[in-house]
């Protein structure tokens, strides 16, 4: 009954969140300080870890074809298939959980605890609009961080497999354009726009309404990372079977 | 002026206010005092429209509150100003821009009418080189004059304070309540002030509601509440040893 109640709850924020919108200069302002801290400040760590992921898996592939008979082109093909369609979309978004969705929970469990988000009510605020919606807007710009990270990925397991010896630079790039599927993009980044909305608001909503002082900030950033964290991985499996099922 | 009539809120089986009926009169001081766990700062949460009373009636001006629709509501909460127990400054904004905030979600003043408005209003607070500081750069005592600064910057009808005077040294929080009794009789607000300080409701107790266990157990101005009988008020007042004597010199006094 708990879950069930904090699951509308959730949904009645995110219905408020749309009304009784911020005048739009000081929006505006908002949105690109979101972009700058939640996309930008999060590109170093997404292209690091989409660099060696790439590298890695393109190491585990080539060790695991052991056949003689499969052609290292293969090796390509598997980086790219799981890149687009797992590693780049799936993996930077549980990072952008633990990088983005804490940041959220913290600052705005902060305000809470401070009185700011009070002070933004009784000044006749929309706080929900306020302090969320330039989240939202914000993270509409994941999916450029995502292409990032795949053309990252893909030219990390080039590097491993041309310097690492496990596959010619000809095969390799020669995997990567056997049988592409345009869609496989699409839904990557049809997935992607979900778990942005989902990075967003689950961590705003947990350090909303959290209640007691900075020890609790803690543990509501906690919790926003597991909550968030499920959510992503459920809405996943959801998603891959209706869009590739 | 606020009227408030037979004000009622629970909280699930607790009833903490319990047909609370008074007003707070326009120009002055008024003082919500009374021991924790009272129901002052839901009083106060109640007359913000924080919190939503189960029954009774807030007249702002005459002006019922359950009649107001959404939109008047927040109009209403527009000509309120609030100074926060923790002053509850934005801690990402300046000085400048904390107090400068209401003007601009609010109004279409442009850049130098807003930024006259800002200087004079922190003139006012007697922080004029403290624009571009940040909250966390300023003592308590500053703070809270940003926090009455950011208050009063828009003209407000109505000012609350929640305990301004916490965390204060005794000087700092005498500056705090002059100040918050200047503005109000200069800018003719109905001032509401949460507090259990006493030196605050001796300095600035224009008229005191005294709430005990949910009710209003007292009223009156801080000239009465040394005279009066009620055992309720005089506990609470004479709970410190300073008072105690005030007090006793005072019946010797009188006899």
């Amino acid at each position: 009954m708990k879950y069930i109640a904090a699951i509308g709850k959730y949904f009645i924020m995110v219905w408020e969140v749309f009304k009784k919108p911020t005048k739009w200069p000081i929006m505006r302002s908002l949105i690109l300080k979101e972009i700058d801290e939640l996309i930008y400040g999060s590109m170093g760590i997404i292209i690091f870890i989409s660099f060696f992921i790439g590298g890695v898996v393109t190491i585990q592939t080539a060790l695991n074809l052991t056949s003689p008979f499969l052609p290292k082109s293969l090796i390509g093909f598997a980086t790219r298939q799981s890149v687009i369609l797992e590693f780049a979309p799936t993996f930077t978004s549980i990072i952008m959980v633990g990088k983005v969705g804490s940041y959220i929970t913290s600052s705005i469990g902060t305000m809470r605890v401070t009185e700011q988000i009070d002070a933004l009510e009784v000044m006749g605020v929309n706080s929900l609009n306020y302090l969320v919606f330039p989240k939202i807007i914000a993270m509409l710009f994941f999916p450029f961080a995502v292409a990032i990270a795949m053309y990252i990925g893909v030219l990390g397991g080039w590097i491993a497999a041309v310097f690492g010896g496990y596959a010619p630079s000809g095969e390799f790039i020669k995997g990567l354009q056997i049988d592409f599927i345009p869609f496989h993009v699409t839904y990557a980044f049809i997935k992607t726009l979900v778990f942005a909305f989902v990075i967003a608001t689950i961590p705003s909503y947990f350090g909303y309404y959290m209640r007691g002082g900075a020890l609790e900030v803690g543990k509501a950033a906690t919790t926003s990372f597991v909550w968030t964290s499920v959510v992503i991985i459920i809405l996943n499996y959801v998603l891959t079977q209706l869009l590739l099922g | 002026m606020i009227e408030v009539e037979n004000l009622h809120k629970s909280f699930g089986e607790t009833h903490v206010l319990k047909g609370i009926t008074t007003n707070f009169e326009q120009g002055k001081t008024n003082l919500i005092i009374g021991q924790s766990g009272s129901g002052k700062t839901v009083f106060l949460k109640c007359l913000l429209g924080l919190f939503e009373p189960e029954q009774g009636d807030i007249r702002y001006s005459g002006q019922l509150y359950a009649d107001l629709s959404g939109d008047e509501r927040r109009d209403l909460r527009q000509d309120m100003g609030m100074v926060f127990q923790g002053s509850a400054l934005f801690d990402s904004m300046t000085v400048e821009e904390n107090v400068r905030f209401p003007l601009e979600m609010f109004t279409k003043k442009s850049k130098a009418e807003m930024k006259e408005r800002v200087d004079t209003v922190l003139e006012r607070v007697n922080l004029e080189d403290a624009h571009d500081k940040f909250p966390a750069e300023i003592s308590g005592g500053m703070k809270k004059r940003v926090a009455i600064a950011r208050a009063i910057v828009m003209n407000p009808t109505y000012l609350f304070c929640d305990e301004p005077n916490s965390g204060l040294d005794p000087k700092t929080a005498i500056l705090i309540d002059n100040l918050i009794q200047e503005i109000t009789r200069e800018f003719d607000i109905t001032t509401v002030i949460n507090t259990h300080d006493m030196n605050s409701v001796m300095e600035i107790g224009e008229k005191i509601i005294f709430l005990k266990d949910g009710y209003k157990e007292w009223e009156g101005t801080n000239k009465e509440i040394f005279k009066t009988d009620n055992e309720a008020v005089t506990n609470f007042v004479y709970s410190s040893e300073l008072f105690k004597k005030v007090r006793q010199m005072y019946i010797e006094e009188r006899n």
